[in-house]
C-alpha cells in the first residue's frame, strides 16, 4: 500500500473527522468535497514508472476505505471513490492499449472539433449525455469509431502535454494523472451542473393546472420545480417532512417565486393524495435494485401513490446511484439521530429509563425510509429520465464490477 | 492549523483568515476532586472510566474537539500519569486543529486550587470553556460563546454564563436521573442574569443532611429584586456544569483563595458579592444533550442516554477517540461489536452493548447493559442492568443485577450480585456467594483515616497506592491479582487471606464497610434503580413540602417587600426572624437591667447595634425591641395595682430611658416606639392599655420621644379605623395641651 502525501494526509484527516462527527451533510456537498479531496490526493501523489494505474487505485481505496468507514450511512462518499476508479481503470486501458493501432479512443476526432482534449472520461461523458435519448441510432452513433481516425497522432492533445516531453515514458505517465485529473474535474462539473440538469427536463413532466405532491425538501426538487414554473402554472402541495420540518422551508421558498403551494401534515398525505396527479421527490440515495433510500416519511407517500395509481418520481443525481443492494436497510443503511429531534429532552426526562427500573418510554428517530423499487415509477437524474429496471444499466455504465465491493 | 472548523470550506488548504483569530480555548479538569466513585476512583483515575465502553474523557474531548474548541488544557491531579498516557495513546495530542495539552499538579485539593494553578500558568488568553472531565454533551458552543462574549462588550462585569438544560420538574427526577436535590435558581427573564443559585442538600456538603429539602427558604438579596419587573424561580433547570468564563474568573479564583468549588464557593461567593458586582448569565440548550457525570447513579442513566442515542453523533455505532472498531447497530438499541461470538441460546436483550472480543455462553441473557471488551461469560448467565468493563470473567448461572464490575474482575460460578454493587478492579466473587446489595468490593483495603470533608479527592490515597493500575484491556493478568493489589497495604501479608463472609471461599477482595452517613447515600448514589418506597417516600415529601411552600411563600415575600420604616404591619407579618432579634435584644437589655457583673451600658449598645448588623434590622427596629424589653421588665416587676404598674414603669424609663435614647437617631424612630407601644399595649401586655396616656407623657418629660412624633403619630392616625384610635382618644388631652402649649419650656409642667 502507498502511502498519500503527508500534506494532503491532513486534509484527508481532517474530512474523514468531519464526516465522522456528522458535520458534512447533504449528498451532493459530501459527494463534491469528496470529489475534490481524492482529486488532491492523485495529484500529490508520486508515481512509479510501471503499474501507475495499480498504484493509483490503491492509494484511492485506500483514502476512500476511511472515508466510507467515517459514515457509512453517507452512500455518495462510496459512490464517488468507486466513479473516480472506474475513471482509473479507463484511462488506464485507454493509454496502455495504444500499442495494438486503431483502439486509442482519443483518436477519436470526429465528434467535435472544438474538444481539445479527448480524455476517456471525456467520451464516456459524450455516451452518457447519449443515454438522455435512449434510441438504438444515438446508441450506435455515439460510439468512438475506431476504424474512422485510425492514424491520428496521440500526441496532439494538448498544450500543457508538452511541457513533458522529455521521454516518451515519462510523458505517458504524467498522461495517466492529467487525464484521472480531467476526469475528476469533469465529474465535479457534472455534480455542480446536476441541478440543473434535472431541472431543465421538468417541462416534459409537469403539465399545466397539475397537482403535484412533494414531502421535505430538496435542492433539485426546488429547482425542478421553478423550472416547470417558467412555462406551467401549477400547484405543489407539500407534506411538512417531520421531524426536520424542512417542506416548511420549501413552501416558503416556493411562495415567494409565486408558487401556489399547500402545506400538510405528514399524517394527512392520504387525504390528499387523490387529488394529486403526481408525485415528485429528492432521494437520498438509489441502490442497485432500483429502490430509494429517501427522507423518513417517503414510503407512506409511495405507498399511498400506488394506491392511488399516481406516479411517484424520484429525482436523483447519478451520483447518488449506488452499486450495492440493500440488505436490511434499516439498520444498516440508516442513521438514527437523537431522540431530541423529535421531543424535547425535558419533556421526557421523567419517565426516560431511569433509576426506576420500571418500563420507561423509548424515542426511535430514523433518518430515511427504504422504497421498493416496484413503487418508483420514474428516476429523473441528470442523464435523463430511467425506469427503475434500467438502473443496473446505468450502475455498469458508471462503475467497474471490481468495485462494487470495496475490501 | 489554526483553522475555524466551523466553517463549511470545501478543503482546509489555504487558511486566509487576515484578521486576528483567538482561538477558542477549553480548560478541562480530569479530576473531580470527589470520592462519590470509591473505591474504584483509587486505582483509575474517574475520567478513564469507561462509560458505554469509551473513556468518560473521550466524549468531553470529542464534544469540544467538534464543537469547534481550538485548544484544550487538560488539567490533571488524581492519576495524572494515566491521563496524560491515555491523551498520547488515544491520539487526542495529535489532533490537526485541537492542540490538547496536559497540565499536572500533585498538590491540588479542589477545582479552587486548579484554577489559581492555571491563572499561574497563564495559559489562557480569552474566554474560556469550563468543564469537567466527565461531561457528556452534544451541544454547540458557537450560540452560547458568541452570547457571552456579546455581552461581554456591553457590560464587562459579565464573567460567565452557565449552561442550564430544561428538565422535567417531576418529584422524584433529580433523585432518579442524577442523584441530586432539586435545583432551584432565580433567574432574571429578560436578561437571563443569574440571581440565585441552590443546590439543595449539595449545598453545605455532607454535614448539612439534616437539611430537610421540603424545608427549603429561599432568601433573595433585596438588591436583586430593585429595578427588575420579574425574577423568575426554576426548579425545572439541571446544571449542565458547563461554563463559558472570562479570564477573569481565574483572577477571582486567586484573589478569593478559599474558593474550593466552583459552584459551592464560587456561583454563590459571586452572587452574594454585591461590591465587586459580577455577574453570571444563564444560557438554556434546547435540544442538545448536556450532562456530568457525578455519581453513579448518574454513570447509569447517562450510559442510558448514549445508548438511546440522544448524544448523537456520541453514540457506540460511530467511532471516536481512542476506539476506532466501532459497533454494529441493531433495532432496539442493541449494540454488538465485531468479532464477538454470542451461542444460539444467548439473548442480548432491548438496550445493550457488547464489546469487542466478547463470548457469551449458552441460555445467557442480558438485558439493559453494557459489556465491555475481551469478557467471558458462561452459560445460563443473568445480566440485568449491569455495566460489565474488559476482560471480566463471569461463569456459568451466576446472577447479576444493577451491578457494576470493573475491568479484570470474576464472578465465579453461581455467585449473585445484589443490586448495587460495585466490583472494583480484579475482585473475585467466590463460587455460590452472596453479595449483599449495595457492597463496594475492592482489592484496595478502606482508606482507615476518616476524612470527611468534601474536600478530599481520589488522589490523597493514590498517591500512596500504585500509581500504575491495569490499563491493558486485552491482556488477562490475573497471577498478579493478590500480589500487586496488596503490596503497599499494612495489615494485608500475602494472598490468599481474604475473608471468605467478604467475597466467597477462594474469592479475592476487600468488602468496605459502610460508614456512617453514607448509609443513606447508598440507594442514592448507586447504579440500582431506586426503591419503589424510597421514591414514594420522595414523592410524598415533596408534597408535604409543596403546601408547606405556599405558606413560606408569604413569609418571604413579606420579608422581600421593601417595607420602609414606617410600614406598620412589617412586625406582624416577619417571621421567625424578628422574634429571634427581639428576643435577643431583650436578653442582652435584661443581663444589663439584673446586673449581671460586668456588663455596662456601653456593652448593651455595642452588643444591639452588632445584632443589628447580624440580623440588618434598623435603628427605628432596635428601638422598638428595646422598648419591648423595657416594658417587660417593668411587667416583671412586683404590683398590686395599675398605679404600682405606672410607677413601675415610670421608674424603668426614668432608669433606661437614656439607653434607649441611643437608638433613637430621628423622629421616625421615635415614631416607630410608638407604634411598638401601641402594639405592645394591644397584644403582648394588656396589662398596659389604661396607662397607655400616662407613659406617653412620661417619655415624653424624659425626652424619649419628642413632640413632633407625637404629633405625626396623632396625625396618621387620624384616618385609622376607630378601634386603632383607641390611644389616640385616650391620649387625646395630652396631646391636646401639646398643641396649645406650643414652644413653651418643658421644665415645669407636672399634670
Amino acid at each position: 500500500m502507498v502511502a498519500a502525501m503527508p500534506d494532503c494526509q491532513a486534509s484527508v484527516d481532517d474530512f474523514v473527522t468531519k464526516l465522522r462527527r456528522r458535520q458534512v451533510e447533504g449528498s451532493q456537498n459530501t459527494a463534491k468535497q469528496t470529489a475534490e479531496l481524492l482529486r488532491l490526493v492523485i495529484s500529490n501523489q508520486r508515481l512509479p514508472n510501471v503499474g501507475q494505474a495499480a498504484v493509483l487505485i490503491d492509494v484511492v481505496k485506500t483514502v476512500g476505505l476511511r472515508m466510507i468507514a467515517a459514515n457509512p450511512i453517507e452512500l455518495a462518499v462510496g459512490n464517488i471513490v468507486r466513479r473516480i476508479l472506474h475513471i482509473i481503470r479507463e484511462e488506464d486501458v485507454s493509454l496502455t492499449s495504444p500499442a495494438v493501432p486503431g483502439v486509442s479512443v482519443e483518436s477519436d476526432d470526429d465528434e467535435s472539433d472544438t474538444k481539445s482534449s479527448y480524455s476517456a472520461a471525456a467520451v464516456a461523458a459524450a455516451n452518457r449525455s447519449a443515454l438522455r435519448a435512449p434510441s438504438l441510432h444515438n446508441l450506435l452513433e455515439s460510439i468512438p469509431d475506431p476504424v474512422k481516425a485510425p492514424e491520428a497522432p496521440a500526441a496532439s492533445v494538448a498544450d500543457s502535454e508538452s511541457r513533458s516531453r522529455s521521454g516518451d515514458r515519462n510523458s505517458v505517465s504524467w498522461k495517466l494523472k492529467h487525464n484521472v485529473i480531467e476526469g475528476i474535474s469533469e465529474l465535479l462539473q457534472d455534480l455542480e451542473n446536476y441541478h440543473s440538469q434535472v431541472a431543465e427536463q421538468a417541462i416534459e413532466h409537469i403539465h399545466q393546472n397539475e397537482v403535484i405532491l412533494t414531502l421535505g425538501r430538496s435542492r433539485s426538487l426546488l429547482q425542478f420545480l421553478l423550472e416547470a414554473k417558467k412555462k406551467r402554472s401549477f400547484q405543489v402541495v407539500i407534506a411538512e417532512g417531520a421531524p426536520k420540518y424542512q417542506g416548511h422551508i420549501l413552501s416558503k421558498e416556493l411562495a415567494e417565486k409565486g408558487l401556489q403551494t399547500t402545506v400538510i401534515t405528514d399524517s394527512a398525505i392520504f387525504a390528499m393524495i387523490s387529488r394529486v396527479n403526481m408525485v415528485i421527490v429528492g432521494a437520498h440515495a438509489v441502490m442497485a435494485n432500483g429502490g430509494v433510500l429517501a427522507p423518513v416519511g417517503m414510503h407512506m407517500v409511495a405507498l399511498a401513490a400506488r394506491r392511488h395509481a399516481v406516479p411517484f418520481v424520484v429525482l436523483a443525481g447519478v451520483h447518488k446511484l449506488c452499486p450495492q443492494y440493500p440488505h436490511n436497510p434499516y439498520t444498516l443503511l440508516n442513521d438514527m439521530k437523537s431522540p431530541a429531534e423529535i421531543v424535547d429532552f425535558g419533556e421526557l426526562s421523567d419517565c426516560l429509563d431511569v433509576g426506576t427500573g420500571g418500563q420507561s418510554t423509548y424515542v426511535v428517530n430514523p433518518t430515511f425510509d427504504y422504497i421498493p423499487p416496484e413503487l418508483v415509477s420514474l428516476f429523473i437524474t441528470d442523464t435523463g429520465g430511467h425506469n427503475p429496471s434500467y438502473v443496473y444499466r446505468l450502475i455498469a455504465e458508471y462503475y467497474s464490477p471490481e468495485d462494487y465491493v470495496l475490501q | 492549523m489554526a483553522k475555524k472548523g466551523g466553517k463549511p470550506s470545501l478543503l482546509p488548504l489555504v487558511p486566509d483568515d487576515i484578521e486576528v483569530h483567538v482561538p477558542l480555548q477549553a480548560l478541562l479538569l480530569a479530576d473531580s476532586f470527589t470520592t462519590k466513585f470509591r473505591p474504584i476512583t483509587l486505582e483509575k483515575p474517574k475520567v478513564l472510566l469507561p462509560l458505554v465502553n469509551v473513556p468518560l474523557i473521550d466524549y468531553t474531548l470529542e464534544w469540544l474537539a467538534s464543537a469547534g474548541v481550538e485548544e484544550c488544557f487538560v488539567f490533571c491531579c488524581a492519576h495524572a500519569a494515566q491521563v496524560t498516557s491515555h491523551l498520547t495513546k488515544a491520539k487526542w495530542r495529535s489532533q490537526p486543529n485541537f492542540a490538547v495539552t496536559p497540565i499536572e499538579s500533585h498538590d491540588c485539593v479542589s477545582a479552587g486550587d486548579a484554577l489559581r494553578l492555571i491563572e499561574q500558568r497563564g495559559v489562557i488568553r480569552g474566554d474560556f470553556v469550563l468543564v469537567s472531565g466527565d461531561t457528556v454533551s452534544n451541544m454547540s458552543l458557537k450560540e452560547v460563546v458568541k452570547e457571552h462574549q456579546e455581552r461581554r462588550k456591553k457590560d464587562k462585569l459579565a464573567v460567565m454564563t452557565m449552561v442550564v438544560k430544561r428538565a422535567k420538574p417531576s418529584p422524584s427526577t433529580y433523585q432518579t436521573r442524577l442523584g441530586n436535590d432539586e435545583l432551584l435558581l432565580a433567574i432574571d427573564p429578560q436578561s437571563k442574569q443569574l440571581l440565585h443559585y441552590d443546590p439543595g442538600r449539595e449545598s453545605g456538603g455532607r454535614d448539612n443532611h439534616q437539611h430537610q429539602s421540603n424545608q427549603r427558604h429561599v432568601k433573595l438579596e433585596r438588591s436583586a429584586l430593585n429595578d427588575r419587573p420579574s425574577v423568575q424561580l426554576c426548579t425545572n433547570l439541571q446544571d449542565c456544569h458547563i461554563d463559558i468564563c472570562s479570564p477573569e474568573v481565574l483572577t477571582l479564583f486567586t484573589d478569593n483563595f478559599d474558593y474550593q468549588q466552583i459552584r459551592r464557593d464560587f456561583v454563590r461567593g459571586l452572587l452574594s458579592d454585591e461590591i465587586m458586582g459580577n455577574k453570571i448569565f444563564t444560557y438554556e440548550i434546547g435540544r442538545e444533550y448536556a450532562a456530568r457525570v457525578e455519581n453513579l447513579r448518574a454513570y447509569d442513566v447517562v450510559s442510558q442516554d448514549v445508548i438511546h442515542r440522544w448524544t448523537y453523533p456520541m453514540v457506540p455505532d460511530i467511532p471516536f477517540g481512542a476506539d476506532t472498531s466501532g459497533m454494529r447497530f441493531e433495532r432496539c438499541n442493541v449494540y454488538k461489536a465485531t468479532g464477538i461470538s454470542l451461542s444460539r441460546t444467548s439473548t442480548v436483550g432491548e438496550n445493550s452493548v457488547v464489546g469487542q472480543g466478547t463470548e457469551i455462553g449458552e441460555g445467557t441473557s442480558i438485558r439493559r447493559s453494557v459489556i465491555g471488551r475481551g469478557c467471558r461469560i458462561g452459560k445460563n448467565v443473568s445480566i440485568e442492568g449491569c455495566h460489565i468493563w474488559d476482560n471480566v470473567t463471569i461463569e456459568d448461572d451466576a446472577q447479576l443485577k444493577y451491578s457494576i464490575v470493573c475491568d479484570g474482575a470474576a464472578v465465579k460460578a453461581g455467585a449473585i450480585l445484589k443490586p448495587g454493587v460495585v466490583l472494583s478492579f480484579k475482585v473475585v466473587i467466590g463460587p455460590k456467594f452472596i453479595v449483599p446489595a449495595y457492597s463496594k468490593i475492592s482489592m484496595m483495603p478502606q482508606p482507615t483515616e476518616e476524612d470527611s470533608s468534601d474536600e478530599e479527592l481520589e488522589y490523597a490515597d493514590a498517591a500512596s497506592g500504585r500509581a500504575e493500575s491495569p490499563r491493558s484491556p486485552f491482556l488477562e493478568d490475573g497471577d498478579s491479582r493478590n500480589g500487586s493489589a496488596a503490596e503497599d497495604e499494612e495489615e494485608v501479608d500475602e494472598s490468599g487471606n481474604w475473608d471468605p463472609d467478604e467475597v466467597g471461599e477462594t474469592g479475592a477482595g476487600y468488602r468496605w464497610s459502610i460508614r456512617d452517613g453514607t448509609q443513606e447515600e447508598d440507594w442514592r448514589h448507586s447504579v440500582a434503580p431506586i426503591p419503589a418506597e424510597k421514591i414514594r417516600e420522595l414523592v410524598a415529601a415533596e408534597e408535604e413540602g409543596e403546601t408547606e411552600e405556599a405558606d413560606n411563600d408569604i413569609g418571604a415575600a413579606a420579608r422581600d417587600t421593601p417595607a420602609g420604616p414606617g410600614v406598620e404591619d412589617e412586625e406582624e407579618l416577619s417571621g421567625d426572624e424578628d422574634d429571634d432579634f427581639e428576643k435577643e435584644v431583650e436578653g442582652t437589655f435584661l443581663r444589663l437591667a439584673e446586673g449581671v457583673s460586668g456588663v455596662q451600658q456601653e456593652h448593651v449598645v455595642i452588643e444591639v447595634n452588632s445584632l443589628k448588623l447580624a440580623y440588618n434590622k434598623t435603628f427605628a427596629d432596635c428601638a422598638g425591641a428595646m422598648f419591648k424589653a423595657l416594658m417587660s421588665l417593668a411587667l416583671g416587676l412586683p404590683y398590686t395595682s395599675a398605679k404600682e404598674l405606672l410607677a413601675n414603669t415610670k421608674d424603668v424609663v426614668i432608669k433606661w430611658g437614656s439607653l434607649l435614647q441611643k437608638f433613637l437617631k430621628g423622629s421616625d424612630d421615635e415614631h416607630e416606639i410608638l407604634l411598638t407601644f401601641e402594639e405592645v399595649c394591644l397584644e403582648s401586655h394588656k396589662e398596659f392599655a389604661p396607662l397607655f396616656s400616662q407613659i406617653l407623657q412620661e417619655m415624653y418629660d424624659k425626652d424619649i420621644i419628642s413632640e413632633d412624633a407625637i404629633m405625626a403619630w396623632a396625625k396618621e392616625k387620624q384616618d385609622a379605623d376607630d378601634n386603632d384610635k383607641v390611644f389616640v382618644k385616650q391620649s387625646e388631652p395630652f396631646i391636646q395641651w401639646l398643641k396649645e402649649a406650643p414652644e413653651e419650656d418643658d421644665d415645669d409642667e407636672d399634670e
